[in-house]
């Protein structure tokens, strides 16, 4: 097994055993939404229309709650030490924990927005539309966060700071994953348009993302 | 293989902790860093190990692999172990030697410091001691010729350190060399002293 197999392999499981928190961020995910209707009262046209914008908010807060798991706890406990002294470019080795990362905690975002689109009387094909957008967008908001997470590793509990440095990055993610929800609900922009600006936003936090973080690690050693 | 370190200078939180450091370390010898608390021993292990940044002077490895970083040659065991205490003894030892070698030998290591029967069982249940074991376990199962132990029998019952010492002889002679930060001897008989903070 390759060096940035077996990371994947063990950030896999890291996430799925117990104190993991793989489940916590579909689980937060499962709440927010819930409290919405509650909150906004029994209106279901107009829980209909602001529903894919609810979806992506929850998605994006949950996305966030498990960001100190990414590389904030191994500096904890002296294993990016050993990650700094591998043979292998930490460009790699930052890209792999971040799929892994997604893997745990984006994906199962999308496979439980089917079930929230029921709690918000979404169309079928607007939930397609919300889980598509969110399949996409998803990647990205865990890219985008590792930079968060390598910036603030050095800080000793650091989670808070993350959501302030990641929050406003995500805005255009945010902006054209529910316009491009929106489009294929009510219209009256084709769907491609937004959801291509939002296939190519999440292609650049990959690259800037991953990019960004190996560069802050390094600064971050200390 | 020579690790030569010139003029050394290292500054973390805006403090000086050492400068003007110089050492030469020759293949199959070891350097014992010695010094009171705070003087920086820890430091210096991490600057060779390129974890912290240097100040100023020269560190060079002198026939070593030229492509890679004096830290890419080297095992570092510092204060915390990098263990994770939801994977088995077995599961954190094979990521560690695939993610930074081959993925060999893990099985012979773990016998090699008496872990084998608790191969299975969660890190979250080792012992201190045991812990420490599971490191040097690494540093057995991966070859890289630069040791850089901080306090590395800290924990240790008599037994494994005197283990240790048998595994520090081998790796020196085999043509490793290793660098130990510690408050007194740990077992290697011709050791040469870098002392820091002044005479003692």
């Amino acid at each position: 097994m390759s060096p940035l197999a077996a990371l994947f392999v063990r950030d896999f499981r890291l996430a799925v055993r117990v104190g993991g928190g793989a489940l916590i961020g579909v689980l937060f995910f499962l709440i927010v939404v819930t409290l919405v209707p509650f909150a906004m009262g029994p209106d279901l046209a107009l829980l209909a229309r602001v529903g894919p914008a609810i979806l992506w908010i929850g998605a994006l807060l949950a996305s966030l709650l498990t960001l100190d798991r990414l590389l904030a706890i191994d500096h904890e406990d002296g294993s990016l030490d050993l990650i700094l002294t591998a043979r292998v470019a930490l460009e790699l080795t930052v890209a792999v924990k971040a799929s892994a990362h997604w893997l745990t905690t984006g994906l199962p975002l999308v496979i439980a927005t089917p079930l929230l689109g029921l709690l918000l009387n979404l169309e079928p094909k607007a939930t397609a539309a919300v889980a598509l957008t969110l399949l996409v967008g998803t990647p990205a908001l865990t890219f985008i966060g590792l930079i968060g997470a390598a910036i603030t590793v050095a800080l000793r509990r650091g989670g808070l700071l993350v959501a302030v440095l990641v929050l406003p990055l995500t805005i255009p993610v945010l902006i054209f994953g529910v316009a491009a929800s929106n489009a294929a609900i009510v219209g009256p922009v084709r769907f491609g348009t937004p959801f291509s600006i939002l296939c190519g936003l999440a292609l650049m936090s990959m690259v800037v993302g991953t990019f960004a973080a190996a560069a802050a690690l390094r600064h971050a050693i200390d | 293989m020579r690790l030569l370190g010139s003029d050394l200078a290292c500054f973390r939180g805006g403090r000086q902790v050492f400068s003007d450091l110089s050492f030469t370390v020759e293949g199959g010898e070891a350097l014992l860093v010695l010094g009171p608390n705070g003087v920086g021993k820890s430091s210096l292990l991490r600057l060779v190990a390129g974890l912290v940044p240097r100040f100023a002077g020269a560190l060079r490895l002198e026939g070593g692999d030229p492509e890679l970083t004096i830290g890419e040659q080297a095992h570092y065991l510092g204060h915390q172990d990098a263990l994770k205490p939801s994977l088995t003894v077995d599961e954190n030892l094979v990521f560690w030697s695939r993610y930074l070698g081959s993925g060999q030998e893990t099985q012979a290591a773990l016998a090699a410091v008496g872990l084998e029967t608790i191969a299975q069982l969660p890190a979250a249940y080792l012992s201190a001691g045991q812990r420490r074991r599971l490191s040097i376990a690494r540093l057995i199962a991966i070859r890289r010729p630069i040791w850089l132990l901080d306090e590395p029998t800290s924990a240790l019952d008599a037994a494994a350190q005197a283990h240790l010492a048998g595994c520090m002889g081998q790796h020196l002679a085999g043509g490793g060399l290793i660098v130990a930060a510690a408050h007194g001897p740990i077992g290697l008989a011709a050791a040469k002293e870098l002392r820091l903070g002044g005479a003692p």
